[in-house]
């Protein structure tokens, strides 16, 4: 599936966004760094508050006050994103990169119909004729699998169940072939079998298209099933990245372990499961290092010091695998045992 | 947990045949037009000491078995007993004395929570109502419970926004076992909640069953949350259970066309899995016009013709495991024809 000499579609470098709220400063993303190549399916993992809506946001450019992204370069296809015009950006979106949501009831406008809406999209980045961008929705529309689009073109949102929206979204995101599509909790609101369908429609699409996928989600059942790389975050920052594989048969960060091991796994059979103590840090007020220490058994259970007191950084811990964890970095522990 | 060997146990909760409609009114004098059949006429036991889960996608009616069954929603027709007594035939004061019993947990934190009040008034609202104790032995109750849910005393004087989603279903678990009720019945108790909270309120109740020997009716939507927690599970699908069954049993041997469904779309944290993948087409259809025959006939991978015809018994298809389906059926039902029908 993925071409060996294929070149990144978008490259993040150190991208911070803050939000100056009247508590203090949120600093919701900070220091993210990932890439992305064409055709591939990236997995964005992590909680809430961990800053992955925050970091898509940011690279779409729709972070609004009080948020703003303080530094950082979201280089897609050899134009920083961040420092193009307005008017620039707004021809991307939704027309080389586009973003479905997770509620798609609340994405689509309810006063005009499906028709209107997917026409809408084409008519903006296209000069073609209304009937024309039509004719070119009911296509889309079975494409993605909704019955009788003819018909449909003509309903209200109201009028479709939540995997039908969500489908309709898809298209509206697809109509005009985006290189890259970031799909933001897609599946989180929809019913397990509705979740199965939407899931293999974006596959489907992605083999047929091309198209790269930024797939969010705290589901890490979905990431194994979908994704191809993932990046997993934890208070605004990326604490391990790898390929999917790699992740899952040896995840290295202490969260990501504790992440899998405290996930109930139809058929396997566990007396109780493990469980990360504690919670999310508050990101106003940060300590100084690690911000996973606090509720990090293998830190609170070893006498490293260094976690508490400086940050680690995200370095390759092997082929398509890196970690932020001083567990791997040259602090004289026996990083053998690796799993706690 | 329980010893499933041991099917003796006593039953603690009997559902017969329990049907709960929804009216759906209409047009200038807001006569009834339709019905919105959200129970469709179910029947379970639940044994004493163990966990029921019940599990099913949205609008298949099982929130509202469980409202019901407490009578936070009065049934259309049925019964259900209580360690033996008729519940819809009590009385007001009657049924009040026996919701001491019978508690609930609720799905949403934030909604479930009086906002006005401190959380240690609201954990103590039950032993209040149910004549509980003198003001310092419900002090020390509120301690106490409030110490078994792994929180502290002084969150007690808190109010519910200064807590956290997880903290906040602490409160709602410790509210419902202040009185020591027999059974909880726990109404998605931990969708609402990050994956790694879950795990802590998950073991939580896990503990506290074992503690003050609770029965669960665990209702929800993941059912491989529900199966880790449960003995048994009913797999419900608009306003009827598909399928019961020991929780392995179930996982290894699903009957229900629907139920292998549901298992296959599952995903799973393990990449590179071979997985046979039933994708069910077309949508989850609506309570209010369910498809005539079996409920399932139209997304079902495997119906018959029959199956638009006439509904399936739900029959006991293998030891303790039951389930509603003609193809199931038609295998076992020469043997299973003395048995046929109904749990008695």
């Amino acid at each position: 599936m993925l071409n060996s000499n294929n070149q990144s579609l978008l490259v993040v470098t150190d991208l911070k966004t803050q939000f100056f709220t009247e508590d203090g400063v949120v600093k919701a993303v900070d220091g993210v760094d990932f890439d992305i190549k064409r055709s591939e399916i990236l997995g964005l993992v992590g909680e809430s508050g961990c800053g992955k809506s925050a970091t898509v946001l940011s690279i779409m450019r729709l972070i609004g006050v009080p948020g703003k992204i303080v530094s950082g370069k979201v280089v897609f296809e050899n134009r920083d994103l961040l420092t193009i015009s307005d008017n620039e950006i707004r021809d991307l979106r939704g027309n080389q990169i586009s973003m479905i949501f997770q509620q798609p009831q609340s994405s689509l406008n309810p006063v005009f119909t499906i028709g209107d809406q997917l026409s809408e999209v084409i008519q903006i980045h296209k000069d073609i004729e209304k009937a024309a961008a039509l004719e070119r929705s009911v296509d889309l529309l079975r494409v993605v699998g909704i019955p009788d689009p003819e018909q449909r073109i003509k309903s209200y949102p109201y009028e479709l169940s939540g995997g039908q929206a969500q489908r309709v979204m898809i298209a509206m995101a697809l109509v005009l072939e985006p290189s890259l599509l970031i799909a933001d909790e897609p599946t989180t609101a929809l019913d397990v079998t509705i979740q199965a369908q939407i899931l293999d429609l974006m596959r489907d699409l992605r083999n047929q298209m091309g198209t790269a996928i930024i797939l969010i989600t705290h589901d890490l059942g979905v990431i194994a099933e979908t994704a191809d790389r993932v990046a997993v975050m934890y208070a605004g920052q990326i604490v391990e990245k790898a390929s999917v594989t790699n992740l899952f048969e040896q995840p290295l960060h202490p969260y990501t372990q504790g992440l899998i091991n405290s996930i109930p796994v139809l058929g396997e059979v566990k007396e109780r499961l493990d469980v990360i103590e504690g919670n999310v840090p508050n990101l106003i007020n940060l300590p100084p290092g690690c911000r996973f220490a606090p509720r990090c058994r293998a830190y609170l259970e070893s006498e490293l010091t260094i976690c508490s007191e400086q940050m680690p950084v995200l370095r390759q811990e092997g082929i398509d695998h890196s970690v932020r964890c001083w567990l791997y970095q040259d602090t004289g522990i026996n990083t053998s045992q690796t799993n706690f | 947990m329980v010893d499933q060997d041991n099917l003796q146990n006593q039953e603690l909760i009997r559902v017969k045949k329990l049907v709960k409609y929804f009216p759906v009114k209409g047009g200038v004098l807001r006569r009834v037009v339709d019905w919105i059949k959200a129970v469709d006429g179910v029947d379970f036991t639940i044994r004493e000491g163990e966990t029921l889960g019940l599990v099913g996608e949205s609008g298949c009616g099982k929130s509202t078995i469980g409202r019901t069954i407490l009578r936070l929603i009065e049934p259309t027709s049925g019964r259900v007993e209580f360690e033996g007594t008729s519940i819809f035939d009590l009385s007001d004061r009657e049924m009040k004395s026996r919701r001491r019993d019978m508690q609930i947990i609720f799905q949403d934190p934030y909604a479930s929570l009086n906002p006005r009040k401190p959380v240690g008034d609201s954990i103590m609202t039950g032993l209040k109502i149910h004549d509980i104790g003198d003001k310092q032995e419900r002090y020390e109750i509120l301690m106490d419970t409030l110490k078994k849910v792994g929180m502290s005393k002084y969150h007690a004087h808190r109010y519910p926004h200064e807590f956290s989603g997880g903290q906040r279903q602490r409160i709602g678990i410790a509210r419902a076992i202040a009185i020591l009720p027999k059974f909880i019945i726990c109404d998605e108790p931990v969708s609402a909640l990050d994956v790694s909270i879950q795990s802590q309120v998950l073991n939580l109740l896990q503990d506290l069953q074992g503690e003050l020997e609770l029965t669960y009716l665990f209702i929800a939507h993941n059912l491989s949350v529900v199966e880790h927690i449960s003995d048994r599970v009913a797999v419900m699908y608009l306003g009827k259970i598909v399928e019961l069954a020991p929780r392995l049993e179930l996982f290894r041997n699903a009957l229900h066309p629907y139920t292998q469904a549901l298992m296959s779309a599952i995903p799973i944290p393990k990449p590179n899995l071979k997985r046979e993948r039933i994708i069910l087409k077309g949508e989850v259809p609506s309570p209010q016009n369910p498809p005539p025959g079996c409920h399932f006939h139209p997304r079902c991978p495997v119906a018959m013709a029959h199956c638009s015809l006439e509904e399936p018994q739900f029959i006991e298809a293998a030891p303790d495991h039951w389930v509603s389906c003609f193809q199931v059926n038609a295998q076992n039902w020469m043997s299973n024809e003395t048995n046929a029908g109904l749990q008695n």
